[in-house]
């Protein structure tokens, strides 16, 4: 079933972005789930699809050129930094980042649609994410973007796990929450620009926390943690994108499919073993 | 010269307009066993806060080890377990050995990575508070009283030379109070570490402090055990706000 995708380019380069986002998508993800902040990944993809709106548009109408990967990347750079803003300023209230975040991310992307009378299929690739969609030029973009973000996170590592489980316990010893948190959110920035051409702006923030929420019930350690999610992320991707393929199907959908899927697995082996403990036959 | 681990002088501090300390002096002696009491809302945890630089007196001045506090950098002399250990997202799948080496994230400082020596160092502060046993356990599948150790440990694998525990036996049994206490006489008398802990367990602090500090927003009392334990009914009203009736418990 993978021969196709080895033979064909525009195949191999979605293949192999789908396997640099299965890496990159759960481990930001990890971070996220335990910061409980889950929603901003919805948020911050729907800030992607105006920029990448804001891009068609300005190709069509003033044939500027602009890739909408790019321009879907500075947007949801600029998202993030506005989602740290707003949560400084509503520091009892900072859930409500996210909803006006979110509903100006849809609404930029209504007005771009608009002003450029539509997009047809390009923009329903956007939304669902497409087997075919991925250039060479968006690979090796994507490629840099996550080795940059694996750089990142092996360097900052330790105090984003500090952060994230004690943040007055970081502060008081010393670490700079508010430049990690930054650097963190940008991090989920590009990893969203990135993986919405395979996955899709209404299914990016479930790659991120569906491979987590299945791991988190199975892992010992957060180290552990994070190697499940990619294992699982991994999973989902390649047979989510080879069914999609087969089936033409757009792969944000069957790579969700394939995570729930994971997901109750992981749910029904924490039910087997646990009856297996109360009834002594472990 | 010796500094005191702790100097504050003429310290004020007010929430919004409410007065929350007041011409607050005290010190703390290098190696002492510093207890601090006092009615809710009495300014306690806010006297922490200032201590470690969370808030900032709007009056008066704290110094850390003879430096003043805005000049102090080395912040890995101060270990600090809050209130807040008590009620930490037990949810988090992260092991003793995980959660006790993020003590040393600040010491060995950006850029910087956890090498094999950190490792030893974890696991030789993990057997220090008796949870050897547990060391790639999730915290979240320990006892409360464990947990407590677990981030006792976290505060001590720094070296610190002050450690400052805020009301740290809430949600605690009474057996493992008991264990807690002796655990922490022991860092007092065999590690040497200054130790401030703010409680509401006067009974305890009588036995094990070398001072106690009776603090609701200004100081009714600084002492040592026994000059606490021969205050009046009427002395320690003045100090909780309303009528005091002292009955004594057998703390062993």
């Amino acid at each position: 079933m993978l021969a196709d995708f080895l033979e064909y380019n525009f195949l191999r380069h979605t293949f192999l972005t789908g396997i640099l986002i299965g890496v990159i998508a759960p481990l930001l993800g990890t971070f996220i789930v335990v910061r409980r902040l889950s929603l901003i990944a919805d948020a911050l993809s729907h800030v992607t699809l105006a920029g990448i709106a804001f891009g068609l548009f300005m190709d069509k109408k003033l044939a500027l050129g602009i890739a909408p990967l790019y321009s879907g990347m500075g947007f949801s750079v600029l998202g993030s930094i506005f989602i740290e803003k707003l949560r400084g300023v509503y520091k009892a209230y900072q859930e409500i980042a996210i909803p006006i975040i979110l509903s100006g991310g849809v609404g930029l992307s209504v007005i771009f649609i608009a002003l450029a009378d539509g997009f047809n299929t390009e923009l329903f690739n956007y939304l669902f994410g497409s087997v075919s969609a991925v250039s060479q030029t968006d690979f090796y973009s994507i490629l840099g973007i996550s080795i940059v973000i694996i750089l990142v996170i092996r360097l900052f590592y330790k105090e984003l796990v500090t952060l994230s489980f004690d943040e007055e316990h970081a502060v008081v010893s010393g670490i700079h929450a508010k430049r990690i948190h930054l650097l963190f959110i940008v991090l989920t920035a590009l990893v969203i620009a990135a993986s919405i051409r395979v996955v899709g702006v209404l299914l990016v923030s479930a790659l991120m926390t569906l491979p987590v929420a299945a791991s988190m019930r199975i892992a010992r350690g957060f180290k552990q943690m994070i190697l499940f999610s990619i294992v699982f992320g991994e999973v989902a991707v390649i047979i989510g994108l080879i069914s999609g393929y087969y089936f033409s199907i757009p792969p944000g959908g069957t790579i969700v499919v394939v995570s729930i899927a994971i997901l109750l697995v992981t749910l029904g082996m924490e039910r087997f073993s646990f009856r297996r403990k109360v009834h002594g036959t472990d | 010269m010796d500094h005191p681990v702790v100097s504050m002088e003429n310290i004020y501090y007010a929430y919004e307009r409410n007065p929350v300390l007041n011409d607050v002096i005290f010190e703390i002696p290098r190696g002492a066993f510093m207890g601090i009491v006092g009615p809710n809302g009495g300014g306690k945890t806010t006297l922490i806060k200032l201590i470690l630089g969370l808030l900032k007196p709007d009056n008066g001045e704290i110094r850390l080890f003879g430096q003043p506090i805005g000049k102090f950098k080395d912040w890995s002399k101060i270990g600090f377990v809050s209130q807040k250990a008590n009620t930490f997202n037990k949810g988090f799948p992260a092991t003793v050995f995980e959660v006790v080496s993020m003590g040393l994230t600040a010491k060995i400082g950006y850029f910087k990575f956890f090498t094999s020596n950190h490792k030893k160092k974890v696991l030789e502060t993990i057997d220090q508070v008796g949870m050897g046993a547990y060391a790639y356990k999730n915290i979240g599948s320990l006892s409360g009283g464990q947990q407590q150790r677990v981030f006792i440990a976290r505060a001590l694998v720094s070296d610190p030379e002050l450690l400052i525990l805020d009301e740290p036996t809430v949600g605690v049994d009474q057996e493992n109070v008991q264990k807690f206490y002796n655990l922490l006489h022991q860092l007092n008398k065999k590690y040497k570490i200054t130790l401030l802990l703010i409680t509401h367990d006067t009974a305890a602090m009588t036995i094990h402090a070398t001072g106690i500090v009776g603090l609701n927003k200004e100081i009714y009392f600084q002492g040592t055990p026994d000059e606490y334990n021969a205050l009046t009914n009427d002395k320690l009203s003045q100090l909780y706000g309303h009528p005091v009736h002292i009955a004594t418990h057998g703390h062993s």
